[in-house]
Formats: structure tokens, C-alpha cells, sequence
């Protein structure tokens, strides 16, 4: 894609050479969960090894896409398949583009992905459902790699109906646990309201511009109305919070830890919940076209990221944690998106470093889970350090990362993010500036608590177990590979992405001095979180209690009942929503099927009056045709002599 | 005297109609002369053959458009593509009736007066089959493809009672259930001669107006006669009685229901497809061509004749309870959607007809073959009630029969909504909303019986003496997958045919 500032036009280049089948990047994977899903128990064998191939060649392919591209002048390849939806005024083709943004996400997703499904190997040696566990995963990655090639609104839409669809027969994996099931419906039932608000806005979109391609409609946008670009936009943003678990729709994403660790990592660090940053990055035409659809975004990815660390800090679940620390991550990526100008690419990157830091922390909770018994209350862990080195000093790399100590993957990429929250005009950069900081604070003290009650401290474990033991190599080599990517992703994106990703993103503009100088900022938010991380290790040093303490504060309280969002979830959608089912199954019990009943014991008792004329005598049969005879003679002379 | 001249006789154009009729000529002379041991070994292989070979030749003369012995027969489009019908038809029939791995000795005997359980009747089991329904089926089938062709109403009533005759007899020589059978098989005789009879007077009556036989004749005069022609309308009115006792439709169907149950069911699958087929082969040609130009206003009964068959027929199949005269009741609720093409009176209607009568056909044999295959120790199992649960017995037959159940209520990607499709767009074309409209009614309602046999098999526990399927034969597995086939292609790619019927949808004379 190029963009020319002085027409204001965006125009795709078709894609050549090598590009020209960049296809395939989605139909490894899809043709794999296929063969695995149909081939049945005969794939029980080799199953597994066919998932990780497929995803890794897909990885090795978008490297290769990778370096051509980026030798190429026009830096994007469109490709259209064939023709899909040809209704008239309505034209969808299946159309790929591959662009810098796409690229870094195919490699995200195909890179993370590839080293999860070779950790699944280890992890999940032991469940009967590893081969349909293993198709679930390639479809995920199929899907979401559709969701990041769609060259229209339509295509996008297709990938992420698939990521909703894998995401849910995932977690709802083990679906003989009510836990899980319920889970899995759960995060369903919440994106479809997501998916609801972005196929609105697809519908918009062909309202008004009459077209759902990229092109078209980024071409567009000028020619529309302020109000309309907000609702597209709007509509879009509520897409993105369904798929990305942001305020008001996070509830879903703690929940789906119910599903397989593995997963719990492909959901959060590669694939997913990025989606959301994806979209809005993707639409920046649109969202940078109107401030009112910015400030929201901003807003959402704020309080979001405010929401995340305050819950963060009062469970005591491993994988719930990291759950609630990717709610509020991932704010900080809308928060960078919402931004605009320059902070898009900050938002990219910082989805790009969290991948790494977020697979191996989840791998690393995996790991612990594996060799605790399945346990995953920290408050019964504590010294593992000694029984786990690898996987708690991949852990620890991790953790460091995500807190944004110098100089690891985070630093170099939330930094900047906070930076450009200061950076906003007036009393907003304040206040954003602000959220974004005590967020970094929180994020170290709660990601420190976790850290230190499971491998430092004393030992408060179960009756049950005597020896921990580290993870086979299938899963400690992903795990260390991930952990040198959070140590120096961070320094090598810095280098160049911002740059890369131009073309996607439009030009960079020079980031505005806020009321803080960078440096100043820098310094505020190594030294916050150093605090933050100084008192949790101060305060859980010595263990902490077995049980969960009653609460002082209504604070705790709020922050253990996940800031009642599932309560408001239940009050305010849920139960309005039981009783119109339960008027609507009264109306229709007594009023459509009352007439349908009607009706149909009308037809039945004619059918039975009917019956009886038909006798079995031969002489009565006769006389019914001679009758029929003589009407229709009758009737004929009737016509004839009565006209 | 005068010198009697023969009209010249276009052999090749005859070829087919020569072929079948030649080959239950041959089945006679086979009865004759070969023993009883070899006679099935002789007989299906020399059918099926006069058969194909009759197909071909009917491929050959795709392209002819004549009248030939002296006008008697009209080789045009609709009856070389109707005959065609015809003989693709009466190979799956022959397929049906010539099945023995189902039922020792096939589902026919000989001698069906003999009672069951006695010992003659013993010494008949154990004997080979009965091989008369060979020539039988191949003289019903050529009288109905005469039938098509008819083009004067002399003709046309020699090959009505060339096809009834060995019909009548057909349907009397089941091996189980004889005295159903032979109930059935008196009353269609009976009831066929009293039709036979008024289409007999009708006959008259139009030659006393016209003056001639031909309908080409009839037309002439008819366009010239006025209205209040007594002679005319009486014959009109007695020709149609015949027809549409044929066709089963209201208020001349009553006979259908216990003849469909009581005839051997290969035969009430020939009937329902074959014999509808023919029926409306000539109510197309006499409607079409002989009574075009008329004026005279019979259309309005006509109209009413058909919604009452479309009503009448939907309505009663909701509460039988046998499969058989469900399946009777459906066809005459098919022969009323059939009807519909017609009345469009024309050329579109025509073609969606005669498509229709094709893709109906199909379904129904293998509808009925189905049939056939679930038996319990005492043949048959028809009562709906044995069929519950079937699907968990059978999966594969039940899955068979619900794909053409969804073809009788016309679900789409199925022959039966390709089809109704095209008699229901003919009606529209020819402004016939009301028909259209309760043909639609009609289909909602005959839906819910079809349905209700599918819910039947599939969310009804299996009783304990639930029948099983039999492992069906070499012919019947053919009839089946030809009429599946058949089913789901006319379906999903009807496009060939349904041109094949356009290029076939005008009549000559």
C-alpha cells in the first residue's frame, strides 16, 4: 500500500513473484485441521507432528514473504481468489492482502503459534483428544490468519467469526467439566455481541460507500458524513472489545482459562485478543478521521487497563492473573491505538513484544501446573525455584518484561506508550498519562506477588505432592525461545519497526513534547514500578497465608468479584434477557402455536371426515365417479348455457 | 371396390414403440417354449434389452418431428421425450419387479388364486417365480408409450386398454397378501372399464360432431362450432372423466389408494410413475392439441379439478397410517401439482410437466423400492407404525428414504423443488396465481405427513419387532441409486434436462 499525501488515496499493488502465493500461509494449517478432524483415530498416531508442521512451514513462508516484501518498492500484494458474494450491487471477492502489517502479524501468529504447538506435544502427551486438540489449533491459527490477510471487511470478518468459533470449542475443551463448558459459552456468547457491533458496521460501510473493500472504503472516508464515520467506527470498536476482552466485554477472557493452558497462551500472547488492535490499526482511516471514535478508543483502553491490574492484584489463581494482566496489557495497546498518529505502530509493537512475553509466562504457568498436580492457587506454591530452574527463570524474564525493566522486551515498548499518553493535549494527556502509570505501578506489584509466591518463599504446598519436577524438553525449549524473545524483541523492534510499518500506517508524525519531557517519563515509570515491585517483594517475601483472608477494604472485595462486571453482566443483560425469553415462549406457546396447533387439528380432522368416504366398496367408488361425472358436465353446460 | 391403399409407415420414427411391444411378443414365445427352470434367466435379460435398445433408438430419432401411419401417430417432440421418460422409467420398474433376493422367487406368483397355506400352494413356492409379468410389464409399458403418441382418439383408446389390460392383471399376482391383491386388482378393473366406458362415449360423441378422429380434425371443427354445441361439450366432458380417472385425479381418484396398497409394490411403483407419466402424456396432447383453439370455456373446471386433487390429496395423506397409501395420496396430491403445468397451457407449462412426470418418477420407484426392503416374516412391513426407529436399525435406508421424502415436499437441492419449481412458474406465467397459490398451501400441508414418517424413524424408539431391512439385490441397489441419482442431480444440476424438455415442448398437427 502507498500512500500519497498530496490525493489522499490508498491503493493496493497485486501481488507478483513469490507473493503471488502467500495463499498458502492459511491453507497449511486449514488443510491439516481438516485431515486431522476427518481422518479420525487413524490419526491418533501422527496427528500432533502434522498440526506443528503445518504451522511451522506457514512460519518458514512468512519469512520468506517477510524478505520479499520488503525488497519490494510498493511494499503491499493483493491477490483475489475468486469471486464470493456477486449479488448484484453487492461484490465480494475472496481477496488477500499481504502489507507490514500483516507480515509482523503472520509471523506473530505463525512464530508464537508454532513454538505453542510444539509445547502442546509434552503437555498434552496424556489426553485421549490430543489429535482434535491439535486440529482446534491449526484451525484457531488458520482463522486468525485469514483475519490478518483479508483484503476486505468481509474476509476479515469470515477469519473472525473462525477465531470465535476455534476459541470456543478450545476452551470449552475438556467440555465433560461444567467449568469448561460454561466457559466456552460464556466467551461466545460475549463475542457475538462484539461481532454484532463490526457486521453492523459492515453493513454501514456497504450503505454508504457501496463497497467493503480496504481500498475503497479508506478512499471513502472523506466523502462521509462526521456522524457516519463516528458509527462505523464506534460499531467497529465494540467488534474489537468483544474479540480483545476490553471494557465493558472483558468478562469472558479470565473464564477461558478453563481451557488448556496451551491455549490459554495461542488466545492471549498470538492470536485473539490481538485481533482487536489488529482491526482498529487496520481501520486507522477511519478512526484517525474522527476524534470523538479516538477519545473513546482511548478512553476504553484506559479504564480497561485500570480494570485489569486492580483485579490482577487480588486473585490468587496463576493463570487467572496472567489472564487479568492481558486485560489490561492489551489496554494499553488500545489505549496506543487510540492515540493515533505515531502511537499506532507503538500499539503494533507492543502487541509484537507482549506475544513473547505473554506465551512464555503462560507456558511457564503451564509448566508449574504440570508439575504441581494440575494445582493453580499460587498461595499453595512457593520455592520452586529450586525443583524448576528453567522454567522459572524463563518465568522471571517474562515477568521482568512485562513490568518494563531495562532493558527487556517491555521497557522498550510500553515506555513509549505512556510517553505519548502524556503527550495528548490538555487536561486528557494528564489524565491518561496518569492511568497509564499507576498501571505500570500495579503491573509490577502484582506481577512481582506472583512471582515471589510461587518460586520464591517457603514451600506451602498440598499434602499431595512431594517432588515437583521440570517439564520435559517439548515444552522447556519453547519456553526458553520465547524467554530470549522478551529479553531482546523490544531492543531489535525498536530499531526498525516504526519504519516498517509506514506504509500500513501512514507517515509517522514527529511525537509532540508533552507538559514531561521523554526522559522525565522514563524515569517516572522504571521508578513507579520499581516501587511497586519493592513492596510486593517486601510484603510476600515470608509466604503468605494458606486461605483466602477475609477482606478489609470494599476495594479487595470489589477487585476479588471481578469489579462486579458479572454481576452487572447478569443484571443488567442476563436477566432482562430470561424474562423477554420466557414472555416470548409464553407468546409463542399460546399464540403462533395455538394457531399453528389450530390449524393443523383442523387439517387432521377434515383428514379423518374425509376418510370416510373412502369406504373399500367398489359400488360407492363408482357412484363418487359418476357424481364427478355429472358435475363436471354440469358445470360445463353451466358455463356454456349460463354465459 | 376401392382399392384400400396403406399409408406409408415411418419404420424408423415407430422403431422404439416396434422394440418394446417386439420384445413382449418374444416373452410370450419364451413362455412357451422354455422351461420353467430358465424362464427369469431368459425373460429380464431379453426386457431389459428390448428396453435399451428402444432407448437408443429413441436417442436416434431424438431429432424427428413427424406424423406418420396415416396420422395415427405423432412423433414430435413431447412424445418422443415423454416415451423416453417412459422407457428410463420401466427399466427401473423392470429392476423392481425382477428382484428375488429380497423374497424367494420374487414378490410374484402364478397362480395367486391358490390359497395361502394349502398345499398346492406349497408346491407353487417351490417352484420358480411366476414369469408372465415380464411380457405383461413390456405390453403395459408399449401401450403407454403408444398412448403418448396417439394422435387420433381411436388410437388413443386402443392404447389405453393396451396398457390397462396387463395392469389390471399385474396388480392381482402378489405373492403375499393375495386377497388384497386381488381386491385391488378388480376393483382397478372394474373402475377401469367404467372409465374406459365414459371415454368410449366421449369418443363418440366428438366423432358424431366432427366427423372425424384426428384431433387435428377436431381442432378445425371445433374452432368453427359455437358454444352451445351439445354434442361437443358432452364429448369434452366424457373424454376428460376418462383421462383424469387415469391421471387419479379428484374426484376420480378413489380407486388409487387400494390399488396402490393392494398391487405388488414393484408394480404400484410402475403405476405411479409409468402410468401418471402416460396419463398426463395424453391430457397434454388432447388439451394442447385437440381442444386449443376452442371456444369454450372448460378451463374453470379444469381449475377446480385440480385444487380439489391438490386438497384433497394433501389432506387425506395426514392420517393414513399405512406407507403404501401414503405414498398414494401423495401422488395424488402430485398428479393435482402436475396438473397446474398443463393448465398454464403453454409450451413453459408443457416442458415443466413433462420435466415434472421425469423427476417424480424417479423418486417414487426408489420411494417404493425402499418399501420393499422392510419386511418382518410376513413380507412387507407397510404400517407406519412398524417403521419406528428404523433409522437407528438402518441408518443408510433411512437416510435414503428421508432424502426422498424431502424430495416429495419439495425441499430444494432435490428434484422435488427443481420440478415444482418449473410447473409453478409455467402457472405463473399464464397468470394461474390461484393454482399456484394453493398448490404452494397444498405442499405446506403434505410436507407434515412426510415429515412425520422421517421423525418417525429417526426419534421413535425401535420396538422390539421393528422389521429389518433386507439386504437388497443387485436390482433393486441399482433402482435405488439410479433414482437417488436421479433425485439429488435433477436437483442440483437440472439444467439439461430441463432444456431437453424445452427443445421437446411443442406438439405437431
Amino acid at each position: 500500500m502507498s500512500v500519497n499525501l498530496a490525493q489522499e488515496t490508498v491503493s493496493y499493488a497485486p501481488a507478483e513473484g513469490a507473493l503471488s502465493s502467500f495463499w498458502l500461509l492459511i491453507a497449511l494449517p486449514l488443510v491439516s485441521a481438516a485431515l486431522l478432524l476427518l481422518l479420525g483415530r487413524r490419526a491418533d498416531r501422527w496427528g500432533h507432528f502434522l498440526g506443528c508442521l503445518s504451522v511451522g512451514v506457514a512460519f518458514v513462508l512468512g519469512l520468506v514473504y517477510f524478505f520479499t516484501l520488503r525488497g519490494l518498492e510498493e511494499s503491499s500484494a493483493e491477490l483475489t481468489l475468486f469471486s464470493f458474494m456477486p449479488v448484484s450491487e453487492l461484490q465480494v471477492d475472496v481477496n488477500l492482502l499481504y502489507d507490514p502489517l500483516s507480515s509482523v502479524f503472520v509471523l506473530l501468529i505463525t512464530g508464537v503459534g508454532f513454538l505453542i504447538h510444539v509445547y502442546s506435544i509434552g503437555y498434552m502427551a496424556h489426553d485421549p483428544g490430543r489429535r482434535r486438540f491439535f486440529a482446534y489449533l491449526n484451525l484457531f491459527v488458520a482463522a486468525m490468519l485469514l483475519l490478518v490477510l483479508g483484503g476486505n471487511y468481509v474476509m476479515t470478518f469470515i477469519g473472525w467469526e473462525g477465531v470465535g468459533l476455534a476459541s470456543y470449542l478450545l476452551i470449552a475443551f475438556w467440555y465433560d467439566r461444567p467449568a469448561a463448558a460454561t466457559a466456552g459459552k460464556k466467551a461466545f456468547l460475549m463475542n457475538r455481541v462484539g461481532d454484532v457491533g463490526f457486521l453492523l458496521a459492515i453493513f454501514l460501510m456497504f450503505a454508504t460507500l457501496g463497497s467493503v473493500d480496504f481500498e475503497d472504503v479508506f478512499n471513502g472516508v472523506p466523502t462521509l458524513s462526521e456522524g457516519t464515520v463516528l458509527a462505523i467506527g464506534l460499531l467497529l470498536l465494540l467488534g474489537a472489545c468483544g474479540k480483545s476482552g476490553q471494557f465493558p466485554l472483558q468478562a469472558w477472557l479470565p473464564d477461558a482459562m478453563e481451557g488448556p493452558t496451551p491455549v490459554s497462551a495461542l488466545i492471549h500472547a498470538a492470536t485473539m485478543v490481538t485481533a482487536g488492535v489488529y482491526l482498529i490499526a487496520r481501520s486507522h482511516e477511519i478512526f484517525s478521521a474522527n476524534e470523538t471514535a479516538q477519545t473513546v478508543v482511548v478512553s476504553v483502553g484506559a479504564i480497561t487497563l485500570l480494570i485489569g491490574c486492580i483485579i490482577g492484584c487480588a486473585k490468587d489463581d496463576i493463570k487467572r492473573v496472567l489472564a487479568y494482566s492481558t486485560v489490561s496489557q492489551i489496554g494499553y495497546m488500545f489505549l496506543a491505538v487510540g492515540l493515533g498518529g505515531a502511537a499506532y505502530a507503538l500499539g503494533i509493537m507492543h502487541l509484537l513484544t507482549h506475544g513473547f512475553f505473554k506465551a512464555g509466562l503462560f507456558l511457564g504457568a503451564g509448566s508449574v501446573m504440570h508439575g504441581m498436580n494440575d494445582q493453580t492457587n499460587i498461595r499453595r506454591f512457593g520455592g520452586l525455584f529450586r525443583y524448576m530452574p528453567i522454567t522459572a527463570v524463563t518465568f522471571g524474564l517474562g515477568y521482568l518484561a512485562i513490568i518494563g525493566i531495562p532493558p527487556l522486551a517491555g521497557y522498550f515498548s510500553k515506555d513509549p506508550i505512556i510517553a505519548a499518553a502524556f503527550a495528548r493535549h490538555g487536561w486528557t494527556g494528564w489524565l491518561f498519562g496518569g492511568i497509564a502509570l499507576l498501571g505500570a505501578g500495579l503491573t509490577a506489584f502484582y506481577m512481582t506477588r506472583l512471582f515471589v509466591l510461587t518460586f520464591l518463599g517457603p514451600k506451602r504446598w498440598t499434602e499431595d505432592i512431594t517432588h515437583p519436577h521440570e517439564s520435559p524438553a517439548t515444552m522447556t525449549v519453547p519456553m526458553i525461545l520465547l524467554a530470549i524473545g522478551s529479553v531482546a524483541s523490544g531492543f531489535l523492534l525498536s530499531l526498525g519497526l516504526v519504519d516498517y510499518l509506514t506504509p500500513s500506517l501512514g507517515p509517522e508524525t514527529e511525537v509532540e513534547h508533552g507538559p514531561l519531557s521523554h526522559l522525565t517519563v522514563t524515569l517516572l515509570t522504571v521508578g513507579v514500578s520499581v516501587i511497586g515491585a519493592a513492596l510486593a517483594y517486601l510484603l510476600f517475601r515470608r509466604g503468605t497465608a494458606l486461605e483466602e483472608q477475609p477482606a478489609r477494604s470494599p476495594l479487595v472485595r470489589a477487585a476479588r468479584a471481578n469489579l462486579y462486571a458479572d454481576t452487572f453482566n447478569e443484571t443488567v443483560f442476563e436477566l432482562p434477557g430470561r424474562l423477554l425469553t420466557r414472555a416470548l415462549v409464553y407468546f409463542d406457546n399460546r399464540g403462533i402455536d395455538g394457531l399453528v396447533n389450530g390449524l393443523a387439528a383442523g387439517i387432521g380432522g377434515g383428514s379423518s371426515r374425509l376418510r370416510r368416504l373412502q369406504t373399500g366398496f367398489v359400488r360407492s367408488y363408482a357412484l363418487t365417479i359418476l357424481s364427478g361425472a355429472l358435475v363436471v358436465t354440469a358445470a360445463l353446460m353451466a358455463v356454456t348455457f349460463g354465459s | 371396390m376401392e382399392e384400400l391403399h396403406l399409408p406409408p409407415i415411418d419404420y424408423a420414427a415407430i422403431a422404439p414403440l416396434l422394440l418394446v411391444f417386439g420384445a413382449g411378443c418374444v416373452g410370450v414365445l419364451v413362455e412357451a417354449f422354455v422351461p420353467r427352470a430358465w424362464r427369469y434367466r431368459v425373460q429380464v435379460p431379453l426386457l431389459l434389452a428390448g428396453l435399451v435398445a428402444a432407448l437408443i433408438a429413441l436417442i436416434s430419432v431424438a431429432d424427428k418431428r413427424v406424423s406418420t401411419a396415416g396420422g395415427a401417430l405423432a412423433i414430435d417432440g413431447p412424445a418422443l421425450f415423454l416415451q423416453g421418460g417412459l422407457v428410463a422409467l420401466g427399466i427401473v420398474s423392470v429392476l423392481l419387479i425382477a428382484e428375488r433376493r429380497v423374497e424367494r422367487g420374487g414378490a410374484f406368483v402364478a397362480q395367486a388364486s391358490v390359497v395361502a397355506g394349502t398345499d398346492s400352494d406349497r408346491r407353487q413356492s417351490s417352484q420358480p417365480g411366476a414369469t408372465e409379468v415380464y411380457p405383461l410389464t413390456a405390453f403395459a409399458l408399449g401401450g403407454m408409450m403408444l398412448f403418448c403418441a396417439a394422435n387420433d382418439l381411436v388410437t388413443m383408446f386402443v392404447a389405453l386398454e393396451v396398457f390397462s389390460l396387463p395392469l389390471y392383471l399385474l396388480c392381482a399376482l402378489a405373492r403375499r397378501r393375495r386377497l388384497l391383491s386381488q381386491e385391488a386388482s378388480v376393483k382397478y378393473f372394474l373402475l377401469g372399464a367404467f372409465s374406459s366406458a365414459f371415454f368410449l362415449y366421449g369418443v363418440a360423441l366428438l366423432y358424431g360432431f366432427a366427423g372425424t378422429m384426428s384431433f387435428t380434425g377436431l381442432r378445425e371443427a371445433a374452432a368453427e362450432a359455437g358454444s352451445e354445441d351439445t354434442l361437443l361439450f358432452l364429448g369434452i366432458a366424457m373424454l376428460s372423466v376418462g383421462l383424469l380417472f387415469k391421471a387419479a385425479m379428484v374426484p376420480f381418484h378413489v380407486w388409487t389408494p387400494d390399488v396402490y396398497q393392494g398391487a405388488p409394490t414393484p408394480v404400484t411403483g410402475m403405476m405411479a410413475a409409468c402410468t401418471k407419466l402416460a396419463a398426463f402424456g395424453g391430457i397434454l396432447r388432447v388439451f394442447t392439441v385437440g381442444f386449443a383453439d376452442i371456444n369454450l370455456d372448460w378451463e374453470p373446471i379444469l381449475i377446480a379439478v385440480a385444487i380439489a386433487t391438490m386438497l384433497v390429496g394433501a389432506v387425506m395423506a395426514v392420517t393414513q397410517t399405512d406407507i403404501k397409501r401414503l405414498l398414494a395420496y401423495s401422488s395424488i396430491a402430485n398428479a393435482g401439482y402436475v396438473f397446474t403445468g398443463v393448465l398454464a397451457l403453454s409450451e413453459e407449462g408443457v416442458a415443466g410437466t413433462m420435466f415434472y412426470l421425469v423427476a417424480y418418477g424417479f423418486t417414487v420407484l426408489a420411494a417404493f423400492a425402499v418399501v420393499t426392503l422392510v419386511r418382518d416374516a410376513d413380507g412387507e412391513a407397510t404400517h407406519l407404525s412398524r417403521w419406528a426407529g428404523l433409522g437407528r436399525r438402518s441408518p443408510l435406508f433411512a437416510g435414503l428414504f428421508t432424502v426422498l421424502m424431502l424430495a416429495f415436499a419439495g425441499i430444494p437441492l432435490t428434484s422435488g423443488f427443481t420440478s415444482k419449481f418449473a410447473v409453478f412458474s409455467a402457472a405463473l406465467g399464464a397468470d394461474q396465481v390461484t393454482l399456484v397459490i394453493v398448490g404452494l398451501i397444498s405442499s405446506a400441508v403434505l410436507a407434515f405427513p412426510y415429515l412425520r414418517v422421517v421423525v418417525l424413524m429417526y426419534l421413535s424408539e425401535p420396538a422390539e419387532d421393528t422389521p429389518t431391512v433386507s439386504l437388497p439385490g443387485v436390482f433393486t441397489s441399482l433402482a435405488l441409486v439410479i433414482g437417488l441419482v436421479a433425485t439429488i442431480g435433477l436437483g442440483v444440476v437440472p439444467g439439461p434436462v430441463l432444456e431437453l424438455a424445452e427443445q421437446a415442448s411443442s406438439f405437431i398437427g
